[in-house]
């Protein structure tokens, strides 16, 4: 078992949980995940690892609250425990060499971008980190962002905190300033990833995304997590989950992370989460 | 007097049209008279060439002559001898290339039921609690296991009965490997390696799952930092096989390992679990073996209207055992023999909506010795599907090979080892589908035997005296 240590609630659909988990946090490097299982009866859901206290023997995970199992895991509370926790998997972000970095996070995707803008930082490393939101409530972790980027950027949709606009808008400028990037380093929904990709593609800049599709054992063995990768089949588990955005195909990934969501609906109006998704 | 009766005391089963529909194991066992039986059939030859068949030597004559004298919780203990898990292999060997192909009484008519008695002897023992468990003496030298599968809890199981400190690392949250994420409930009820494995754990051996060696710790770690002498590989077959035609990346494309491991481990098929999987109306198995008849029978037991195996040779190649094409047959699976899928199309939503294949002849024959299938021009045509299992085989994992230094693989990237176990790296065994790709349950267990006597013998001669 895994108990949780902290739980704190960043946002309505956005919640932080230290989990303990010795092993893993002795060995997790920023870019890896970890795939959790709350019951005998629940699902596998890999999350990309937020942070970690290796002399604390903990692990810290942000986790959007959308589906099934995620709202169950946000329902729980400090003291208790998850049946199952498994990592540190996948291969760790490449970051040696890198002198100046532009990372980006988008939504809850900030958690996983903000332990490669850490890491980066405390290499000495010059972080630019652009932090994109729907508007100001959502807000995630401003602080630890700003306490690792030489510039932080937020911005929203609708303008009610930071700049107005998308990422994309604020990482053109960045580019059109003159600012020459080692990396671009882009983790959020799958279609930012893509229009990231797409602005730094005409500048030649190395653009790393993380993948985060759908997956079971997380070890190579059910194939699940195939995405295609510059035209080959890659295992987002042990390829990736980092790759370079110019070569991946985000329209098929996209298609493919929506294998569930009839089914996921379904049988929510008939299961054990009716009294979750309707309060 | 022998039972001189040419055939086999049929299996009761469930009905063909019943069991298509739901997962509880197709075979339900012989009864005691049925048992007696059949046991009286064996000649009891002297020179026993049944036993000469099986990887792990179980010593058939004498099981059988227990369970003909009524002695069943003996016939098990018989077994045990030399197999960890009797109702395991009395369920899924393929008898009829092992044992049963070398039994004298098959000569003239079939030969004794070998596999039904074993696995009769072993349900026998455990629902009557027939079983002691004994926990050895320990001799305090530690030995590691990495995977829980058939080679694993066999090799740990053979050390344990040694004396050695054993603790299995699994990488999933339930021991068993590919017999709990693989093999149907309907073909081997997971309560049944459930006990093995509870068994496993009186006698001592630790298992600690959700630990993915070459991730968590590497195998230089379990030796440096955490005292084990001696350490086991048995991490399976690896990543799945796709065929590289368009359209894999459709919606609705599984892996047979993924649609296997929803319903198999996950439990897909209950209400009660939250494992999402595609109920298809219409489904495409690709491939002939006995994962494939596995996927397609499982998805016959989630409701679909059609199932299709579509195998690129003819019946005759199919690499499946004969009894599962046969059950698969009664089910209503179709077989599309002597086809080869060309693409998988889809709707305008990315969700599959056929599956194209082109037919195929056979010609002269391949290096394999089988006869080579040969495209036939201009055959394509649409099969309307909207799931598609893939089921051609895997590919070693690499996460063990590539973070153990001396560790060496071969071209294909399976372990290297010998035919005691023994790997390229000191103090390191290997064996199952780890090191010889792709295989059965028993050649696995027959492996984690081999390298638990190996082991031993490395063990005794380095730490034996301390």
């Amino acid at each position: 078992m895994y108990k949780i240590v902290k739980k704190q609630k960043l946002n309505d659909a956005v919640v932080l949980m230290e989990i303990e988990a010795p092993f893993i946090a002795r060995k997790v490097l920023p870019g890896q995940f970890i795939i959790f299982r709350i019951d005998e009866q629940g699902e596998r859901i890999p999350v990309t690892v937020a942070d970690y206290d290796r002399e604390k023997g903990t692990i810290t995970l942000i986790v959007q609250t959308v589906g099934r199992s995620t709202i169950m895991l946000g329902q729980m509370n400090e003291g208790e425990a998850l049946l199952d926790v498994v990592g540190p998997l996948g291969i760790p972000t490449h970051l040696d060499g890198l002198k100046k970095v532009c990372v980006i996070g988008g939504g809850v995707g900030c958690a996983i971008a903000y332990p490669q803008a850490k890491a980066l930082h405390n290499a000495g490393a010059h972080v630019d980190m652009i932090a994109g939101f729907r508007s100001k409530d959502i807000v995630i972790i401003e602080d630890e962002m700003r306490a690792v980027a030489d510039n932080l950027y937020v911005m929203t949709d609708d303008g009610t905190y930071g700049e107005k606009g998308l990422v994309t808008n604020k990482l053109q400028q960045l580019l059109d300033e003159g600012n020459e990037y080692d990396a671009v380093i882009a983790i959020g929904p799958v279609i930012m990833m893509k229009f990231v990709a797409a602005t730094t593609k005409p500048h030649g800049i190395k653009t790393i995304v993380s993948l985060n599709p759908i997956m079971i054992d997380g070890t190579g063995m059910c194939g699940g997590c195939r995405v295609t990768v510059g035209g080959e089949t890659k295992f987002a588990c042990v390829d990736g989950p980092d790759f370079d955005g110019h070569l991946v195909d985000f329209d098929e990934l996209m298609k493919r992370n929506g294998t569930n969501k009839e089914q996921e609906r379904h049988d929510c109006e008939n299961c054990r989460m009716r009294s979750v998704y309707n309060a | 007097m022998p039972n001189m009766s040419l055939v086999k005391n049929p299996m009761p089963e469930q009905d063909p049209k019943v069991r298509a529909r739901n997962f509880e194991e197709v075979t339900l066992g012989y009864t005691e008279e049925m048992a007696i039986n059949e046991a009286q059939r064996c000649l009891n030859c002297k020179h026993m060439p049944c036993v000469a068949g099986c990887p792990v030597n179980v010593q058939i004559p004498k099981f059988i002559s227990l369970i003909a004298q009524g002695k069943f919780a003996d016939a098990c203990a018989a077994i045990k001898e030399t197999s960890a898990l009797p109702a395991v292999c009395g369920r899924v060997c393929p008898q009829e290339t092992q044992c049963e192909c070398k039994c004298v009484r098959g000569i003239k008519g079939e030969p004794v039921a070998i596999g039904r008695l074993e696995r009769f002897a072993a349900d026998w023992a455990r629902e009557h609690d027939a079983e002691e468990i004994v926990k050895p003496e320990s001799n305090g030298i530690k030995v590691a296991i990495i995977g829980a599968g058939p080679a694993g809890l066999t090799c740990a199981g053979d050390l344990a009965k040694l004396g050695y400190d054993v603790t299995i690392f699994e990488a999933f949250h339930k021991a068993g490997g590919v017999l709990v994420y693989g093999i149907p409930e309907f073909r081997l009820p997971k309560v049944i390696v459930q006990k093995e494995v509870e068994n496993l754990e009186k006698m001592g051996v630790k298992i600690m799952t959700n630990m993915v060696i070459g991730k968590v710790l590497s195998i230089d770690e379990l030796f440096n930092d955490y005292g084990f002498k001696a350490v086991f590989v048995g991490s399976g077959a690896g990543l799945p096989s796709f065929m590289g035609i368009e359209g894999e990346g459709l919606v609705g494309v599984y892996s047979a390992n993924e649609f296997l491991t929803r319903i198999n481990l996950m439990k897909a098929y209950l209400d009660e679990y939250d494992t999402p999987i595609r109920k298809g109306k219409s489904v495409a198995v690709v491939g002939g073996g006995n994962v494939a008849m596995d996927a397609a029978r499982s998805a016959m037991r989630l409701g679909a209207e059609h199932v299709y195996i579509i195998y690129r040779r003819s019946e005759a190649e199919l690499p499946a055992r004969a009894e599962e094409v046969h059950h698969a047959k009664e089910e209503g699976i179709e077989f599309l023999l002597l086809n080869n899928p060309t693409k998988i199309l889809g709707d305008e939503n990315g969700n599959v909506r056929a599956i194209e294949c082109i037919k195929m002849e056979l010609g002269e024959p391949d290096a394999s010795g089988r006869r080579r299938p040969v495209a036939i021009e201009g055959s394509n045509y649409e099969v309307p599907v909207d799931t598609v299992i893939m089921s051609i085989g895997t590919s070693p994992n690499p996460l063990i090979r590539s973070t153990t230094e001396g560790l060496e693989a071969n071209k294909w990237g399976c372990l290297v080892a010998d035919d005691k176990a023994a790997t390229t790296k000191e103090g390191v065994y290997a064996g199952g589908d780890a090191v010889t790709g792709a295989a059965t349950v028993i050649l696995a267990m027959g492996a984690g035997k081999t390298a638990a006597e190996s082991m031993h013998e490395y063990l005794q001669e380095k730490f034996g005296n301390k």
